[in-house]
């Protein structure tokens, strides 16, 4: 019989229990599986790691150390004739108004019961470098009030501020030339008395960059006003050109070698380097063109280069979602196809089209390495423009370049600065996305 | 005339131009726009084209070219014994241009009359504190060449300006009165306007290709100067990167090329098996819940600025691995001395590349067509052999595509490297080492105060074509195979 030629079956075990190839087949499903959650798991948790550096060592330089004391604006010190006469004032530098602060502070101290052996040199030192000048700009600003005695709120020096924030300790100062233990245990006695208080400082915010032997007093506003005119520049040309080009590649252009070329160059060029654009800029509109150094609007033209790919790759994708019906029921009531895609593929596109913009425009925000060689570094960005013109065209920071300038200097006094000025960016490219994000629900339509 | 000025002239006309046609337009048919062969908006935007395209495009061709000209006929005026040792004609008409530009600054605040600034002598006169005295300050003495150079660049420059005011103006004035003389009820003004805008639209998609070539030009004219200051042999095939600002650098791209790929290949380590895994499992796995919380939580990696990686690297991940590794460290082994090494910029790169493995491949993964998965399925494959005897092989070529990617922008990476990976080129097996790469080297060549003469700097431009040429090669060979996968499913 044929039966008798078939093998016999092998037996089977119970189905209610596993064979030991099942288990094995079984246990690789679930180890093959935990792979994939450990992965994810990784990159979160890198995330977390990240968001947890930057908020930690960041939110602290929004956060300043301040001594508060009552300065008597002596009139035999600083204006000598009695007459007010601002230029007279002016001629008074910053060393004639140092000794109104010592007798200030020594003032401050007696007043508090406050009892301490150190000088008031040595008091003084405590002070930011900058306590001298913020005084004789108030004077200068306001010569009547010479004689009188006004409260002022001077910036502590990095070290005390450090110390207010548990970054320098008495252990960790042994080697440090710019501060005593003894001028700590009188910070300590000046906090107990309420002297010396650690209170919000919008002057990192909307300040101007300090020189590297004043960290306290260094601020991002100047280098945001840089980034501000960079972006100008870049949304006032890459948006028009790019939306161009798209329209010109989705709807216009004959299949032949030139729109091939093209559209190649295209996707390359989103993915060169960004440093490249950076030497094209160098070479092309500086040492070409002869446009001034460091400026914004050099800045901005390289990244305009830079964001072009970004802008026309969102735009055509957005040109490409409006269906061919609302061309053709425009082309068959007799608009041309010009008219066509210009009021009704364009203006349908539109939120496509901005979502990609503001998109371009945050990576264009965060970009470093082209403003390195254009020069938008190794100087203090300290003149707010006045002007639309100074603003493109003096020299300015950004706010990425200002952060890696900060993270170059030596002082770690500047590290905190440079988390905290991260901190501004990604608000910024968060509230920028954001936008993106809701612009894209709210607009969003499916055809 | 500014040119600011000279623009504006143009734009008024054009305005002008606009309402003019217009009405001319519509005049010509009695008001009754049904005669028109076209909208009469487009008969204004017709002479305002008119006047605005030859006009315009003429100021833009004689600005780039007006400089070019004089310059080559004033450096002519310099002898050549001029330029001194180590420097170059460039220099020189730097010079020439700012004392032209002081002088013009004397002549405009009125320090100096026209006459006075074309006779000045440089041999009667102090014209460093003379120009000092406008605002202008010069690194050194004028010498009589270089005055006569600037007098006669000035003048050049003035009749060229000049000349340029009267063809663009003319330019201008015939467009519109062409254009005028046009606007009436049969001229086709649509298909006009509507040309014109499509040549627009082409030369706005033509930036592309200008900017390669702006690129590869850039960089081309400024490696061969280079090479003819420095041995092409020595730059590809030397083992010693050594700058030198004095002159006689070992300039050789090989440490650099080992820094480079050695970092890049730490970076896709990490990059490669985590941001795989994590790929298959939000497309083969998750659920769409888990998906879409993890799958944008991942992609926030690729959307933090390099500049957050590089702190991160140099204030957090250098010191971290210092800690373990270092002298003293938790590990007790001595291995590393230096918050930078190849490690520490290799490992955030890595982390930075998560996200662009990671969607990639989530996107080709998900490309390949369910039935192949329904067919392995059926046939009492469990998932995970599934995946990886039918979904990956098929899927390989594209997640080859990704990785090629990757590494491309790993490769390109300038702000970590910067930060975390070290300035020291060497040729080295230890990870724990610091090394340099290409894009940082680019970097401080360029950032320094040399000057654009000297092989130390022109090898950045040489530096950066090499750069160019491996990322573009790399983009080429990624996108060619994943679109021949591509089209394998499609």
């Amino acid at each position: 019989m044929s039966d008798a030629s078939m093998p016999t079956a092998t037996p089977h075990g119970s189905i209610h229990e596993q064979d030991a190839r099942t288990k094995r087949r079984n246990a690789a499903e679930s180890r093959f599986k935990a792979y994939g959650i450990i992965a994810i798991g990784i990159g979160l948790l890198m995330l977390l790691a990240l968001v947890y550096t930057i908020l930690s060592k960041g939110v602290g330089a929004f956060q300043q150390s301040f001594i508060t004391m009552q300065v008597e604006l002596l009139e035999s010190k600083l204006d000598k004739t009695g007459e007010r006469d601002i230029e007279k004032i002016k001629k008074v530098t910053t060393f004639g108004y140092a000794p109104l602060i010592k007798t200030a502070f020594e003032k401050t101290t007696a007043e508090n019961g406050i009892e301490t052996a150190l000088k008031s040199k040595d008091m003084a030192k405590m002070l930011s470098k900058s306590a001298a000048a913020q005084l004789r700009d108030y004077v200068i600003a306001n010569p009547e009030k010479i004689g009188e005695t006004i409260e002022f709120r001077f910036l502590a020096n990095s070290r005390i501020d450090g110390y207010l924030k548990g970054r320098v300790t008495r252990d960790s100062i042994a080697n440090d030339k710019n501060v005593t233990p003894a001028q700590l245990d009188f910070a300590d006695q000046l906090i107990a008395a309420g002297v010396l208080k650690k209170t919000f400082n919008i002057d990192f915010i909307i300040g101007a960059d300090a020189s590297d032997q004043r960290p306290e007093a260094a601020g991002m506003g100047v280098a945001m006003m840089g980034s501000l005119f960079m972006m100008l520049v870049v949304l006032a040309l890459a948006l028009p050109i790019g939306v161009a080009a798209s329209i010109y590649l989705e709807e216009f252009a004959p299949k032949n070698w030139i729109t091939d070329i093209i559209e190649v160059n295209i996707s390359n060029l989103a993915a060169v380097p960004s440093i490249v654009f950076g030497i094209l800029g160098l070479a092309v509109f500086i040492n070409y063109m002869h446009l001034p150094q460091s400026a914004p609007l050099v800045g901005g033209l390289v990244l305009t280069l830079m964001t072009l790919p970004t802008i026309i790759i969102s735009t055509r994708a957005s040109l490409k979602s409006v269906p061919p019906s609302i061309r053709d029921a425009a082309l068959g009531v007799g608009a041309s196809k010009m008219q066509s895609v210009f009021h009704h593929v364009l203006p349908l596109a539109a939120p496509g089209i901005l979502t990609g913009t503001i998109i371009g425009l945050a990576q264009a925000l965060g970009e470093t390495a082209p403003l390195l060689l254009i020069g938008m570094i190794g100087f203090i960005a300290s003149n707010m423009p006045e002007t639309i013109g100074e603003g493109l065209l003096s020299p300015n920071s950004a706010m990425p370049a200002q952060i890696y300038e900060w993270a170059k200097r030596a002082d770690p006094a500047f590290y905190e600065r440079a988390w905290g000025g991260i901190i501004i960016l990604l608000i910024f490219l968060i509230s920028m996305n954001t936008l993106a994000v809701i612009l894209r629900r709210r607009f969003e339509r499916r055809w | 005339m500014p040119v600011s000025w000279l623009v504006l002239i143009i734009l008024a006309l054009a305005v002008a131009g606009y309402f003019v046609g217009r009405s001319r337009a519509l005049s010509s048919v009695q008001g009754d726009g049904r005669n028109l062969h076209s909208l009469p908006v487009y008969y204004g935007a017709n002479v305002a084209i008119s006047v605005l395209a030859p006009a315009l495009g003429v100021l833009v061709l004689w600005l780039l070219a007006q400089p070019m000209l004089i310059e080559r006929s004033v450096s002519g005026l310099l002898p050549a014994e001029l330029i001194p040792e180590g420097s170059n004609l460039n220099l020189v008409m730097a010079d020439v241009r700012r004392v032209a530009d002081g002088l013009d600054a004397a002549v405009g605040q009125g320090a100096l009359s026209n006459n006075e600034a074309n006779a000045l002598r440089a041999e009667d006169t102090d014209i460093r504190a003379l120009l000092g005295e406008v605002g202008v300050a010069l690194g050194q003495e004028v010498r009589p060449e270089v005055l006569n150079a600037a007098q006669s660049y000035r003048s050049l420059s003035h009749t060229g300006n000049l000349a340029m005011t009267i063809v663009v103006i003319t330019l201008g004035l015939v467009g519109f009165v062409l254009s005028v003389r046009n606007s009436h009820g049969a001229y086709r003004a649509r298909n006009v306007v509507e040309r014109a805008v499509l040549i627009l639209l082409m030369s706005a998609a033509s930036l592309a290709i200008l900017t390669t070539v702006g690129i590869v030009l850039s960089m081309l004219f400024e490696s061969i100067n280079f090479f003819r200051l420095h041995s092409a042999a020595d730059f590809f095939f030397g083992d010693t990167w050594a700058p030198n600002f004095r002159g006689d650098s070992d300039l050789s791209i090989l440490p650099l090329l080992w820094g480079t790929l050695y970092i890049s290949f730490i970076a896709l380590l990490v990059a490669v098996p985590v941001g795989l895994f994590a790929a298959i499992y939000l497309s083969e796995y998750a659920g769409p819940k888990t998906r879409a919380i993890a799958k944008p939580l991942l992609e926030i990696l690729a959307g933090i600025p390099t500049i957050v990686y590089g702190l991160f690297a140099l204030l957090t991940v250098g010191p971290m691995l210092v800690n373990l590794f270092g002298q003293n460290g938790a590990l007790g082994v001595d291995w590393m001395s230096g918050a930078t090494s190849v490690l520490t910029a290799g490992a955030v790169m890595g982390i930075m590349l998560i996200p662009f493995v990671s969607s990639l491949s989530d996107d080709i993964i998900n490309a390949v067509p369910q039935s192949m998965r329904d067919g392995s399925l059926g046939l009492g494959a469990t998932p995970s052999e599934t995946i990886r005897q039918v979904v990956i092989p098929a899927a390989l070529p594209g997640i080859v595509g990704a990785i090629l990617l990757a590494a491309s922008r790993a490769i390109g990476e300038t702000m970590i490297v910067v930060m975390g990976a070290g300035a020291i080129a060497k040729f080295s097996l230890n990870p724990f080492e610091s090394m340099t790469t290409i894009t940082t080297r680019i970097v401080s060549q360029l950032t320094g105060d040399g000057d654009f003469a000297s092989p130390e700097t022109l090898v950045a431009f040489a530096l950066g074509l090499t750069l160019f040429v491996l990322t573009l090669g790399l983009n080429v060979l990624a996108l060619f195979i994943v679109r021949k996968y591509r089209e394998q499913y499609e």
